[in-house]
C-alpha cells in the first residue's frame, strides 16, 4: 500500500469560512472551536477517510491554507 | 504521488499584510478572489509560463495582485486593463497577458475598453470576476447587481425602471465576430469549481497557442459586501445570480481558429528608422542661425478653419526652431474641421518657453472679419497687423501698431488655388518684420511641406507676398 491520503490545515492561514467543509464529499474537515491569533476559528481535518481528492484545496479561498497529499 | 498545495506562481509571503500571519491574503472571509488567483496560478506553472506572464492588476480588491503573483505586471487605470493588455501583448507577442478584472471595472468604467480589446479579438485572457456589487469601495450598486440586491447604493433594492438591469458580458460579447472562447463559470460546489478551473486552463492554452482572444466570467462571492456568512453567499450566488447570469459555453471557436492567427505581430523600433523620421522635424540643415534667427515674438494667426491658419503659424515657429529659437506653437480651434474660427499662437524667444499662450501679441495676423474684431485691441503698441484685405472689409481702426495690408486670397487665387494665401502672407510677414532674411526661408520652406510636388507653388506664393511688401516699402 502506498500510503494513506490525508489533508493539512495551516490553522493560522485559515479564515474559518468553512466552504472547504460544504465540499468535502466524506465530511471530513470540521470546525474548530479555538480562535487563531487573527481571531478565526480555524477548520481541521478529522483524521480518517480524506481520499485526497483536492476538492477542499480548490474550494479553499486561501491560497495556502489547505494541503492535500495523496500518495 | 499528488500534493495539492500553494502554487509557486504566487509568492510565499504577502508583503502587504501585516500582523500574524504574512503568509495569508487580504481578501476577505469566503472571498471568491484567493479561488480563483489559485487556480491561475496552478495553470501558470503547469503550462509552464510563469516567467513569460504579464498580470495586469485592475482597480478594485485584486489591485494588489503584484503582491500575490510572482510573474511581470503591470497595473492599470480603472476600467483600462484590456488596453494595457493590448499594449502588451503587441509590444511583446511572446509574453502570455491576464487581464483581471471585477465588474465595476470591466463592466462599467472599462465598458469601452472591454468590448473593443474583444471585438479585435486580441490574443490575451480577461478574467471576469463577478460579485454583482463594488465590494472594495463598501458594497455599491455594480452593473451587474440584480433586481430588488440591497446595496449601500440601493437600500431599497435595486429598481429597473431606476437603476436598469444587470448586463450580461457574456452574451454580449459572444455577439463579436473575433472572440474564440466566451465561458461562464462561478465559485460555487465542486462541480463548478472544477469547470471554472477548466475554463480558466482552457483559456490560457488558447492564448498560448496564439488562437485569440478569451473571455471568462466567473461568478464570485463577496459575504462582507453582501453581508453574509461564506456558506450563505455562496448559495445565494448559486440560486439568484445563476438565473440572471446562466453558466456555459457562450462561444467556442478554439477548434476552428489556427494556433499563432490571433499573434498581432508588430515591428520593433530600430533606432536607426526613428532618428531618420525624427529628423524631419528636428536636426535639420540650418542655413546659418547667426543671421536668422529672429528677435523674440509672440504671434496670433487668426481666421476660419480651411484656411491654413493652423499651418501658416506651424511653419512660422518652425521657421525660427531651425534657425536656433525656442518656440511654442498652440491651436484653439472648435469642432468644426472646416468654417469655424480657428487660431493658433506662436511664441519665438531666445529663453525656454514658459506658456504658450499669446495674451498680448507683438503680431497678428488675420484672414477674417472676426478675427480683426476680436484681437485687434490685444496687439501690443508697435507691433505688427497683418490683414488680408481680401477677406477683411473694414480697415483697422489702431494708430499705434504698424499695420500691414495685403490681398493674399485673391493673390492666391490669380495662382490658381486660394490654398496658398496662408504662404502669400508668411511672405509679407517676413517682409514686414524682417523675422528671417529671404534666402533663409526660400532654402528651408521646402523642408516643411509634406507634399514635395506642392513646394514649387509655396515659394512662388512666398516670394510674391514678400515682394508686395517690399514695394509697398519701396513706396
Amino acid at each position: 500500500m502506498a500510503g494513506v491520503p490525508y489533508l493539512e490545515v495551516a490553522s493560522e492561514l485559515c479564515k474559518g469560512c468553512e466552504l472547504c467543509m460544504g465540499v468535502c464529499p466524506k465530511q471530513c474537515i470540521a470546525i474548530g472551536d479555538k480562535l487563531n491569533s487573527a481571531s478565526y476559528r480555524p477548520v481541521y481535518y478529522t483524521g480518517e477517510n480524506c481520499t485526497g481528492c483536492g476538492l477542499c484545496f480548490y474550494a479553499c479561498p486561501e491560497p495556502g491554507a489547505i494541503r492535500v497529499v495523496k500518495p | 504521488m499528488k500534493v495539492y498545495e500553494k502554487p509557486n506562481a504566487l509568492y510565499g509571503t504577502f508583503e502587504r499584510k501585516t500582523g500574524p500571519a504574512l503568509e495569508s491574503t487580504h481578501y476577505c472571509q469566503g472571498c471568491s478572489h484567493g479561488n480563483v488567483h489559485k487556480m491561475i496560478a496552478e495553470a501558470l506553472v503547469d503550462f509552464g509560463v510563469q516567467d513569460r506572464t504579464v498580470f495586469v492588476s485592475p482597480v478594485g480588491c485584486a489591485v494588489f495582485g503584484f503582491y500575490y503573483f510572482d510573474t511581470g505586471h503591470i497595473q492599470a487605470a480603472h476600467g483600462r486593463a484590456p488596453a494595457v493588455a493590448t499594449g502588451i501583448k503587441r509590444a511583446n507577442p511572446n509574453s502570455i497577458v491576464l487581464s483581471y478584472q471585477g465588474d465595476g471595472d470591466l463592466a462599467a468604467i472599462g465598458t469601452a475598453e472591454t468590448i473593443h480589446a474583444a471585438n479585435r479579438g486580441e490574443n490575451i485572457t480577461v478574467i471576469f470576476i463577478n460579485n454583482a456589487i463594488y465590494g472594495m469601495t463598501g458594497g455599491q450598486m455594480a452593473p451587474t447587481t440584480l433586481i430588488e440586491q440591497h446595496t449601500t447604493t440601493t437600500p431599497g433594492g435595486r429598481v429597473e425602471g431606476i437603476h436598469g438591469n444587470p448586463i450580461r458580458m457574456c452574451e454580449m460579447i459572444s455577439t463579436l465576430t473575433a472572440p474564440t472562447y466566451v465561458e461562464r463559470v462561478a465559485i460555487g460546489n465542486s462541480k463548478h469549481i472544477m469547470k471554472a478551473r477548466k475554463a480558466i486552463r482552457k483559456a490560457l492554452q488558447i492564448q498560448i497557442e496564439g488562437r485569440g482572444y478569451s473571455f471568462i466570467e466567473i461568478l464570485s462571492t463577496c459575504p462582507s459586501g453582501w453581508k453574509m456568512t461564506p456558506p450563505d453567499a455562496r448559495d445565494w450566488m448559486l440560486e439568484h445570480m445563476t438565473k440572471v447570469f446562466p453558466l456555459g459555453v457562450f462561444k467556442d471557436e478554439s477548434k476552428a481558429r489556427e494556433p499563432g492567427s490571433w499573434d498581432r505581430v508588430i515591428k520593433p523600433f530600430e533606432p536607426e528608422a526613428v532618428g531618420a523620421y525624427l529628423k524631419d522635424f528636428v536636426g535639420a540643415t540650418v542655413a546659418d542661425p547667426s543671421q536668422s534667427k529672429p528677435q523674440e515674438m509672440h504671434c496670433k494667426f487668426a481666421g476660419f478653419g480651411g484656411q491654413g491658419i493652423l499651418t501658416m503659424g506651424l511653419f512660422w515657429a518652425q521657421l525660427a526652431m531651425r534657425a536656433g529659437s525656442k518656440v511654442s506653437w498652440i491651436p484653439s480651434y472648435g469642432p468644426e474641421m472646416r468654417g469655424g474660427t480657428a487660431n493658433c499662437q506662436v511664441n519665438i524667444a531666445d529663453e525656454r518657453i514658459g506658456t504658450p499662450l499669446v495674451e498680448e501679441p507683438t503680431m497678428l495676423a488675420v484672414m477674417n472679419q472676426p478675427s480683426l474684431e476680436k484681437f485687434e485691441a490685444e496687439v501690443v503698441p508697435g507691433g505688427v497687423l497683418l490683414v488680408d484685405t481680401s477677406m477683411v472689409k473694414t480697415a483697422p481702426t489702431r494708430t499705434d501698431i504698424k499695420t500691414v495690408l495685403i490681398p493674399a486670397s485673391e493673390m492666391a487665387n490669380q495662382m490658381g488655388t486660394s490654398k496658398v494665401a496662408n504662404v502669400i502672407l508668411l511672405g509679407a510677414l517676413t517682409a514686414a518684420t524682417d523675422a528671417f532674411p529671404f534666402e533663409y526661408v526660400i532654402k528651408t520652406l521646402p523642408e516643411l511641406i509634406k507634399k514635395k510636388s506642392l513646394v514649387e507653388m509655396n515659394i512662388e506664393a512666398f516670394t510674391r507676398g514678400y515682394q508686395y511688401v517690399r514695394e509697398q516699402q519701396n513706396g
